[in-house]
């Protein structure tokens, strides 16, 4: 099988906190291939607004044919979402890139904002003892209760009114988190400091990435990121994160 | 009903192609696209060795349309000929090979390696706007557009398809250029060049500052330079320029082009390009149009 582009049916639609939203869609044809750590492309109703925004899965639903996006509003294109509500119809393609590899050991999940919903997904796809490590700008915790389902969750915020004061790693040095493998989603900065952390303990570490798209399945070659080798498809030091990623073993991409 | 058409003697199943970059080699769109309904699949431009392209953000939205500066990322010559063109070869399509390259050498060996492979026709990029070298600086003197057109042809095996940028001042001109130096068909137009400014982080949008304007919006600048074109040279033409329906596709052929391109629709509906093969068979059907020939250049 592969992605298909289809017209899905909004379920339901909250705000969790400020500026982000959780969308359920029917979507059989996509969940039925869903992972976590894949996206989809939603597509806007304006036709003056052309291109596709990717989303992570938050949730997958196969049974139901369900999948959940939880996203930030950071243009006009979110914003149309944000306005859907139960019934609405839209377009989406899908499952894009591929997702994490789900590894048989103690794992750290670690989420960055709008990186966090990605994580949750890969919270409840792992098998084995998990924790996770959320940064938040704030004390609007949004899907932190949904993680303690799964396993014990650490907090940082930037302006400390909850959990740790500071990133993701001051939370992990403060609560003496462990573990084997670590899985991380968020801004780059946040990215660049945990695949030095993995470096410097020696864990192994997947982060997934994001970047302007067009297309979505690797033709158009906007999205793309610098590999450490000669990328087999490229030819050059070039991936593209909505094929090849946007999951990455951390040492073969430079960010 | 005929929907057949020729670009100099190299006969398409339909007029209905893929603009150059927006379709990879067409592997990708595979996964969705029945390729074998198509007339041809053009593929991203190829150099004589690996290109890195541009750093990233490569492409930015606009109204209507788009903005790109992917600085003509490529895998080299080699890998193309051994893994992308096999993969075409698998369909029944014609294969267009877009050419870019920073100087004449440059393209002049890529077109000689492409002469004993499957490649039916080749398409010269002398008009990307994104790379310094090359591309758009052959594309705006028409001395140096009868000069590269004349020394790719004195090389290249397979017709050759001059590919025109619309960042000059008379279109009809660089047509005529490309004619004199022994063009066998024009392909227009280009993207325009365009720049976008993030008012919030007060930056540019496009790591590259300015990129290619594409999309719905440019529809008109290009029907409006493929007429022009139509009645300056006697090549065959094909048009691209925000073709996102089979009634943007006939709006082309009745200007004056013989097949057209669909690129920047590809990625916002993938299924454009079989899309338009069928509504181009619906408007024959429709107005009993026997021959998709009678639709070229019928708007005069």
């Amino acid at each position: 099988m592969a992605q298909v582009k289809i017209e899905a049916v909004v379920k339901s639609q909250e705000m969790l906190a400020d500026g982000v939203y959780s969308m359920v869609l029917s979507a059989p044809e996509i969940a039925r291939q869903a992972k976590a750590g894949q996206f989809v492309s939603v597509y806007t109703k304006d036709s003056s607004r052309l291109l596709p925004r990717p989303i992570s899965l938050c949730g997958i639903d196969k049974e139901k044919g369900e999948l959940r996006l939880v996203y930030r509003v950071a243009g006009a294109g979110t914003e149309e979402f944000s306005r859907y509500e139960a019934g609405e119809k839209v377009q989406v393609m899908g499952p894009l890139g591929n997702g994490f590899p789900l590894k048989e050991k103690k794992a750290i999940l670690i989420g960055g904002g709008i990186g966090i919903p990605p994580m949750l997904g890969l919270m409840k796809a792992l098998d084995c003892e998990r924790t996770a490590v959320l940064g938040y700008r704030d004390s609007q915790l949004f899907l932190k209760d949904e993680f303690e389902a799964f396993g014990p969750v650490s907090v940082a915020t930037e302006d400390g009114s909850a959990g740790t004061k500071g990133n993701v790693l001051d939370a992990i040095r403060a609560n003496g988190v462990e573990g084997a493998v670590i899985y991380a989603c968020g801004p780059t900065p946040m990215l660049r400091a945990i695949k030095a952390y993995a470096a410097e303990n020696g864990i192994e570490c997947y982060i997934s990435l994001e970047e302007r798209m067009a297309c979505g399945i690797g033709a158009c070659l906007a999205c793309v990121c610098q590999s450490k080798e000669v990328d087999h498809h490229s030819n050059v030091h070039n991936k593209r994160i909505c094929k090849d990623g946007p999951v990455f073993a951390a040492e073969e991409v430079e960010i | 009903m005929d929907t057949r058409v020729t670009i100099a003697g190299v006969e398409l199943k339909n007029p209905v192609m893929t603009a150059s970059g927006t379709f990879g080699s067409g592997a990708e769109y595979g996964e969705m696209v029945d390729l074998n309904r198509l007339g041809a699949v053009v593929t991203k431009g190829v150099a004589n060795v690996p290109w890195p392209g541009n750093p990233t953000p490569r492409i930015a939205e606009v109204y209507g349309g788009m903005l790109n500066a992917i600085g003509l990322q490529n895998p080299g010559i080699d890998v193309f000929v051994e893994r992308d063109i096999p993969f075409l070869k698998q369909y029944d399509t014609k294969i267009i090979v877009n050419v870019c390259g920073k100087t004449t050498e440059d393209y002049v060996e890529v077109v000689e390696r492409l002469g004993d492979t499957a490649a039916d026709l080749l398409e010269i990029n002398i008009s990307c706007p994104n790379v310094k070298e090359g591309g758009i600086a052959f594309g705006q003197d028409p001395k140096a557009v009868e000069a590269i057109t004349r020394e790719v042809k004195r090389h290249a095996k397979q017709p050759v398809i001059m590919k025109l940028s619309p960042n000059v001042t008379d279109i009809t001109v660089m047509a005529k250029a490309a004619e004199a130096g022994g063009a066998d068909a024009l392909s227009l137009i280009n993207t325009l060049t365009g720049m976008k400014i993030d008012i919030h982080r007060r930056t540019f949008a496009l790591a590259n500052k300015t990129g290619g304007f594409s999309g719905p919006a440019v529809k008109p600048v290009a029907v409006r330079m493929v007429y022009q074109a139509a009645n300056a040279v006697r090549l065959p033409i094909i048009g691209m320029g925000g073709i996102s329906t089979a009634e943007d596709a006939i709006e082309f052929l009745l200007a004056g082009a013989t097949a057209v391109s669909v690129g920047t629709a590809n990625f916002f509906n993938p299924y454009a390009t079989t899309e338009i093969v069928d509504g181009i068979e619906a408007y024959m059907e429709r107005y009993g149009v026997e021959d998709v020939k009678e639709l070229i250049g019928a708007v005069k």
